[in-house]
């Protein structure tokens, strides 16, 4: 299965600038991991020591929180399109 | 309440909508809400706010206003640089309307006054810094049951929701259950942002505001609202009401307003 992953401006710098990449696999988690096979730089911000996605990032198939599906197990379609969305906070200062 | 003339001059376009008319002007002059953070966000909030006649702003911030802050937060100016910022929003907006009543609140929202500073407010709209005051005005809007009219930017990035958790929509922590541990990643100051995106985003929480208070439309609260300025792209997600939410799901252990504010701002 080939996706297209979208990165958040945040992690861009990690990534060559790129702001979305064409990725295979068959789950979530095939594809995160192929992601940061690619941009080890965005391992220590996308996850924890476990491998588990971080708690203040959402990762998104299409519209649908995966969190709310499968998890990282969740199956990906040809097609489909993956969202990386990390909390932000900046407004004030 | 009878408008005077110079209101119906004022507010005329506005009162041609017969979406707003002159029930939903005299609606707006009544309403109130209460701005955190008189910066990026706050300022297009605030200054679209007192255009529209809402009749009380309050706006907490307990900084100056810094040079470095000019680049985006325009409602403070060369010449207000070194006073407090609640006080220049105060100027700021009564010489655009004196119609509004500005409640300048220069202090440090905390877990401790948050209920007392939101109770008198209608919506709360949130344009803080930091996830630590991003928590304790969700908890403090849940259970007093504001909406909360949330939007955060950074580098070339913004987000926009409406949370109503004491309803069937989602709070923060069904958004994001975990703040980023302090220390992860570079502050705001280092990631730098680019200065619009605050009235990209700060306008499009002025435009909730009013549809919250006008009962106008569609709340943008069951979606969050990305911004991508550099691939020019508004996407919007789905967020669910999370049944295992700790504030807001079926077996609550969050019972009150509790946590620091300190917290760095992150990513
Ligand atoms: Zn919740």
């Amino acid at each position: 299965m080939s996706v297209l992953v979208r990165i958040p401006t945040p992690l861009r710098p990690l990534a060559n600038g790129q702001k979305e990449v064409q990725l295979k696999g068959a789950s979530v988690r095939e594809i995160l991991e192929s992601l940061v096979r690619d941009y080890p730089g965005i391992r220590e911000r996308l996850m924890d020591e476990k491998g588990e996605v971080r708690r203040f990032i959402n990762i998104y198939v299409n519209e649908e929180d995966i969190r709310f599906l499968e998890g990282t197990k969740t199956p990906i379609k040809d097609g489909d399109e993956l969202s990386i969305i990390p909390a932000i906070a900046g407004g004030s200062r | 309440m009878d408008f005077r003339e110079d209101q119906i001059e004022r507010y005329s376009r506005h009162i041609i909508l017969k979406e707003v008319g002159g029930a939903g002007q005299k609606k707006l002059l009544q309403s109130r809400v209460l701005i955190i953070g008189a910066g990026g966000l706050g300022s297009p909030v605030a200054l679209y706010l007192a255009a529209a006649g809402v009749g009380t702003i309050g706006i907490v911030d307990m900084d100056n206003v810094d040079l470095s802050n000019l680049q985006r937060q325009i409602l403070h100016s060369t010449k207000t640089v070194g006073k407090s910022k609640v006080l220049s929003a105060y100027d700021t907006l009564t010489a655009m309307n004196p119609d509004v009543r500005v409640v300048p609140i220069e202090e440090k929202l905390t877990a401790e006054n948050v209920t007392a500073l939101f109770r008198e407010y209608d919506v709360i709209v949130d344009g803080s810094d930091n996830f630590g005051t991003r928590y304790v005005v969700n908890d403090a809007a849940f259970f007093l049951k504001k909406p909360l009219v949330s939007g955060s930017i950074l580098r070339f990035e913004g987000q926009v929701v409406v949370l109503e958790g004491y309803g069937a929509t989602p709070c923060y922590r069904c958004l994001y259950p975990e703040a980023p541990p302090p220390g992860l990643v570079p502050s705001c100051s280092e990631a730098g942002v680019l200065g619009v995106l605050g009235g990209t985003i700060g306008t499009l929480q002025a435009v909730e505001v009013i549809k919250l208070i006008l009962g106008l439309g569609d709340i943008l609260n069951d979606r969050l609202l990305i911004y991508d300025a550099l691939a020019m792209s508004f996407r919007k997600v789905r967020v669910p009401k999370d049944p295992s939410c700790p504030l807001c799901g079926k077996n609550p252990s969050i019972l009150s307003v509790s946590g620091s504010t300190d917290w760095a701002c992150s990513i």
